[in-house]
């Protein structure tokens, strides 16, 4: 069981979360060409270490969150808010 | 073998008398007795038959390792197979019965399939398969066939009952700094050190009693140390479980416990929990889980009266029991002589065969004075006696080469073939084990985790050694958690005085011996060279092929001899040809603690609206519709379903029916860019959407297919109300929080779950406004100019209830959704009922929801599947070209833009007084076979049209198949209907009466 520290929340198991994906993934522009989305949407690594990936708080803050973590480990090693305005929020805070 | 109880001695409360029933006769033991250690002092011998030959097995260990034992606990409902006697405590009224056998285990008939033996041997399943050699060799399994139902019958291991588990199991969660796994002389000596520097400890023993090996030993010092470290522990606030396994180790300090709580008792309350499953979260673990006694591959090494030494040992000294009178002890190593000296003491005849040529005098010569006969170079090669040992043919040489001996007759044969130390734990955790050519044994490697291992578990074998090693552990845990540097050192590996003999199996040439390495499995030394001849050279692969480590006991006292016969079949050593991984639980856990309280009504949750109790006084039936209770259909007396529905639909088409629609999902959009946000996610164009006005609206997954599909009701430039369909409310309010927190931050909007706050029923029918009229304050407010289709109201009911209104339909009637407060959803049907009925209307549920939209042929989850574009729906010409949205790119792809794609048809009989069902494969009337065309989503009896009809996808649509037969094929259920291919608006295609 992942431990994953909600930085609204505190730690908490990762059943408390559902994984989203890729958290490395720049969405196109809604207008963008076709290619960009099927390479946003389908072109997927499939990383071995360290991958930053979103999960979502959904049985706490539903926030978002994008976490580094080892693919391998399990080893998280960051976490933070999804939302930028809210990060940095958070990061002046500390 | 002939056990009896001692007259004195052990850890048995012998003024506690306990009365069980073993295979239908009633025995007696003492509190403080397993089923093993009861069963051998009433000079028990065969406990069970073995899974494929049906050989006697008596006792072979003291503890969960074994192998031989394995019997059924319990009758009815609670019957329990594959408990291992040696684990289970006895109570009075136990019930136990040994396993594998007809009609016992004294007698069994199955003991044939021993005569069949060679075709049994390792791959026998695989080659069956293949078809049996050597009339069937390629041609499949026909013989197979026959016999498996047979084989099955025969092979086997206990037999699970079939009824509903009748007790209740717990899951729990528990928090801690220190958990420590074992409560020997190293585990309390850990849990002792983290809890004296304040840390809170958990520990943790499988066994119903703490100490471990100090169980095991006579001396009053070893009693007097355990007494002094419980006392401690106690002091400190540890809490200390017993009966308690960790099954697993997870990551991040997560470990997997499981409490038996009621195992042990004969009447345990009935709000006991039998068994507690508890997630346990650490900070540091030490794993004292001490090393297991393993055996020699030697003839006939299975029979009943051969156990361990160290389990010999733990008969006589905790349990009061003489295993045997005439007795010899095999060893390779130091650690029998113990056990030989104890078993001497009682006044036993003992014989010592050590396989080594030389030991030290010093040990030699004490057992002698001891009365121990000592033969050095010997080794025990073959056991005979059927149902019990009654001679030994010995064997004399090195491990090297043997040569056959003299024959030695004894009751009792006990091997010691050296030690195992329990990593299985931290082989959880990844840390593949390595070997330790000192100890001939696997122990932990250097490994990156916040775990100590202590005690036997890292091959140290001395009680003193262990306890230091114990103290070392928990002062490293303290100081990894207090974040101090470590300075206790500890003991190293070892501690044997003459090194340990590499011997695993005994064989002379010429003689052909049956030697058992997993007897659970029933796998012999010469299934390993088999699966070797025939080419499986993995250590994983000979596992499989041979079934090796497979049973219950997962390989804990066969595996070691398995890689060592591989390794010298190979011409490799054991390090080379490595180990399986062993993977959780550590033992067997019943499915039942799996499960916990989630099962029956309990499986998952349970949703009921706020007019559930409105409703069922109405006379509804209820269905399932996810986790939601909903009304099915309201019959009136005497009528069946298909009468109710029929009733309630036409009622609504003629009058007016109610319908609660609570369970749609709600979801409040507020903020400057709510339209923003609104315009981009739904398909069709919503910017313009005036205040006061709704809209049906489609979403797209980024992929292009469809996600949802609902309606958006604007109240103000920056308020709308969004209801998404039952299924996918929680979908779509997870894509639109990530969509406005990792894509779009910048928009100033906020979106809030109100699905519980508002409660809702949908007014459809001719006279649907006049129930409005009747039941809100102003009934102007509702007219057709204050609110024509698609527009939306705040107002208040005539009870003051504020409420609001969209005329919207999904029935295809003139329609409104009204929605209240969840807790005025009674009051609002006080009101609307009263109001429907007289217009002579009906209370309606999801029965006739689905044929008022089937005639229709609008939308649900169920032609929304994952796979549908818009198009495909019928609904692509609602998608907006003016703008961009979520999933506009990606709709485009070519292969979602093909003219021949399923697309949405309504299906109607050919002859009109036939039906057919949902799940029916449309096929071409020449072509009725494969995937067909197409399939049939929903089916309904439409009372407008007299005649089945139907909603399903056929590639290219209708236009591609009208005026020909399709056949709506259903082999394997009522099977195939000719049907005809029509538009999916089946009933008013062009709206009128919604617009009223
Ligand atoms: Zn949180």
């Amino acid at each position: 069981m992942i431990r994953i520290n909600c930085p609204f929340c505190g730690e908490r198991d990762h059943s408390d979360f559902t994984y989203g994906g890729d958290g490395s993934i720049v969405y196109p522009e809604l207008d963008a060409p076709a290619e960009e989305w099927v390479e946003a949407i389908f072109q997927r690594e499939n990383i071995r270490g360290v991958q930053t990936e979103t999960w979502h708080h959904v049985s706490g803050c539903r926030q978002w969150l994008v976490v580094e973590r080892d693919t391998m480990t399990h080893e998280i090693h960051s976490i933070k808010a999804a939302h930028e305005g809210v990060a940095k929020v958070l990061e002046a805070g500390k | 073998m002939s056990g009896s109880r001692l007259p004195d001695g052990g850890r048995i409360n012998r003024s506690v008398p306990v009365e069980f029933h073993w295979d239908n006769r009633r025995v007696s033991g003492f509190k403080g007795d397993t089923l093993a250690s009861a069963l051998m002092a009433h000079g028990e011998t065969i406990f069970g038959r073995s899974f494929k030959y049906h050989r006697p097995r008596g006792i072979m260990s003291a503890g969960v390792e074994e192998s031989g034992a394995i019997v059924t606990v319990g009758r009815g409902a609670r019957r329990d197979p594959n408990v291992k006697a040696t684990t289970q405590e006895i109570y009075n009224g136990l019930y136990a019965k040994g396993q594998n056998a007809w009609p016992n285990v004294r007698r069994d008939l199955g003991a044939v399939n021993s005569l069949f033996s060679r075709f049994f041997s390792a791959g026998f399943y695989y080659k069956t398969f293949m078809g049996i050699p050597p009339m069937e060799w390629g041609k499949g399994t026909g013989i197979w066939m026959q016999y498996e139902k047979l084989i099955r019958k025969a092979a086997g291991m206990g037999v699970a009952s079939r009824e509903p588990d009748p007790d209740i199991y717990d899951h729990g969660h528990l928090f801690c700094d220190v958990l420590v796994v074992g409560s020997g002389p190293a585990g309390l000596a850990a849990a002792v050190e983290a809890a004296k520097a304040g840390l809170d400890v958990v520990l943790v023993e499988q066994d119903f009693e703490i100490g471990g090996d100090y169980l095991n030993q006579s001396n009053t010092e070893a009693e007097q140390k355990r007494a002094a470290a419980i006392a401690e522990l106690e002091k400190h606030g540890a809490r200390v479980m017993t009966r308690t396994t960790a099954f697993g180790l997870y990551d991040y300090g997560v470990a997997g416990l499981l409490e038996r709580v009621t195992d042990h008792l004969s009447e345990p309350a009935s709000h006991m929990p039998r068994q507690r499953f508890l997630t346990l979260r650490t900070r540091h673990t030490i794993l004292a889980t001490g090393a297991m006694e393993r055996t020699v591959a030697f003839g006939n090494n299975d029979t009943p009266g051969i156990m361990t030494a160290a389990a010999a040992n733990t008969y006589v000294n905790r349990f009061g029991v003489l295993p045997g009178k005439q007795i010899i002890v095999a060893t390779n190593n130091d650690s029998a002589y113990g056990p030989a000296l104890t078993l001497a003491k009682t006044g036993a005849e003992v014989t010592l065969l050590d396989s080594r040529t030389s030991i030290p005098g010093n040990i030699s010569g004490l057992l002698e004075t001891k009365g121990v006969t000592v033969k050095t170079g010997a080794a025990a090669l073959n056991a005979n006696g059927k149902r019990g040992i009654s001679s030994l043919d010995l064997a004399t040489g090195t491990h090297a080469h043997w040569t056959a001996a003299d024959t030695q007759e004894c009751d009792l044969l006990l091997v010691s073939g050296g030690w195992s130390p329990v990593v299985n734990l931290l082989s959880h955790r990844g840390v593949r084990p390595v070997w330790n050519t000192d100890n001939l044994c696997f122990v932990a490697p250097e490994y990156d985790e916040p775990i100590q291992m202590a005690g036997s578990a890292c091959a140290i074998w001395g009680t003193s050694d262990c306890e230091a090693s114990g103290q070392a552990a928990g002062a490293a845990a303290v100081a990894a958690i207090k974040g101090q540097s470590v300075s206790t050192p500890a003991p190293k590996a070892g501690g044997w005085e003459t090194p340990i003999d590499p011997l695993y199996e005994v064989s002379v040439e010429g003689k052909h011996l049956k030697s058992f390495i997993d007897p659970q499995h029933d796998v012999t030394a010469d299934d390993v060279r088999l699966a070797h001849q025939e080419g499986f050279v993995s250590v994983e692969h000979l596992k499989r092929y041979t079934t090796l480590g497979m049973a219950t006991d997962q390989g804990k006292m066969g595996n070691i001899i398995g890689l060592a016969l591989m390794a010298e079949a190979l011409g490799k050593e054991i390090p080379q040809v490595g180990t399986t991984t062993f993977r959780p639980p550590y033992t067997p856990i019943s499915l039942g603690a799996l499960t916990g309280r989630g099962k029956g009504a309990h499986f998952k949750a349970l949703r009921r609206t706020p007019m559930h109790e409105w409703n069922l006084a109405h006379g509804a039936t209820m269905t399932e519709a996810g986790l939601w209770q909903r009304p099915w259909y309201f019959a009136r007396e005497g009528e069946t379903i298909t009468e109710a529905y029929i009733r309630e639909t036409i009622t609504t088409r003629e009058t007016v029916g109610l319908v609660d629609v609570t369970s749609l999902g709600k979801i409040a959009i507020q903020g400057p860019d709510a339209t923003e946000l609104i315009n981009r996610v739904y398909s069709n164009a919503f910017a313009k959407l005036p205040v006061g006005k709704a809209r049906y609206g489609i979403m797209l997954r980024d992929d292009g297919i469809v996600m949802d599909d609902g309606t958006s009701w604007r109240f103000s430039e920056t308020d709308y109300f969004m209801t998404t369909t039952t299924a996918h409310a929680a979908k779509v309010m997870v894509f639109l929080e990530e969509l406005l927190q990792t894509r779009w931050s910048n928009l100033k909007v906020h979106v809030t779950s109100v699905s519980e706050q508002w409660a809702g029923s949908a007014v459809a029918g001719p006279k649907s406004r006049a129930v409005l009229e009747a039941c809100v304050a102003d009934p102007a407010s509702v007219s057709n100019d204050a609110l024509p289709f698609m527009g939306v109201i705040e107002t208040t009911l005539k009870n003051g209830v504020p409420c609001r209104i969209a005329r919207i339909s999904f029935s295809g009637e003139m329609a409104y959704e009204m929605y209240v407060e969840s807790d005025y959803a009674q009051s609002m049907m006080d009101l609307l009922w009263p109001a429907a009925q007289s217009f002579d209307g009906c209370l309606y549920g999801t029965e006739t929801l689905g044929a008022l939209r089937i005639e229709k042929g609008h939308v649900t989850g169920v032609e929304l599947d994952g796979r549908a574009t818009i198009d495909d729906a019928g609904l692509g010409k609602m998608a907006s070209e003016q703008k961009s949205y979520i999933g506009s790119a990606l709709r485009k792809r070519p292969d979602l833009t093909r003219t021949d794609r399923p697309q949405l048809v309504g299906i109607f009989p050919k002859d009109k007084t036939e039906k057919f069902k949902a799940g029916s494969v449309l096929c071409a009337e020449d072509k009725v076979e494969g995937h067909g065309d197409g399939w049939i989503t929903a089916v309904t009896h439409s009372p407008s049209l007299g005649h089945w009809i139907g909603l399903g996808y056929i590639n290219g649509g209708y236009d591609q198949w009208t005026d020909q037969t399709v056949v709506a094929a259903d082999p394997v259920r009522t099977g195939n209907t000719n049907v005809e291919i029509v538009s999916p608006h089946m009933v008013d295609p062009s709206g009128e009466r919604m617009r009223g």
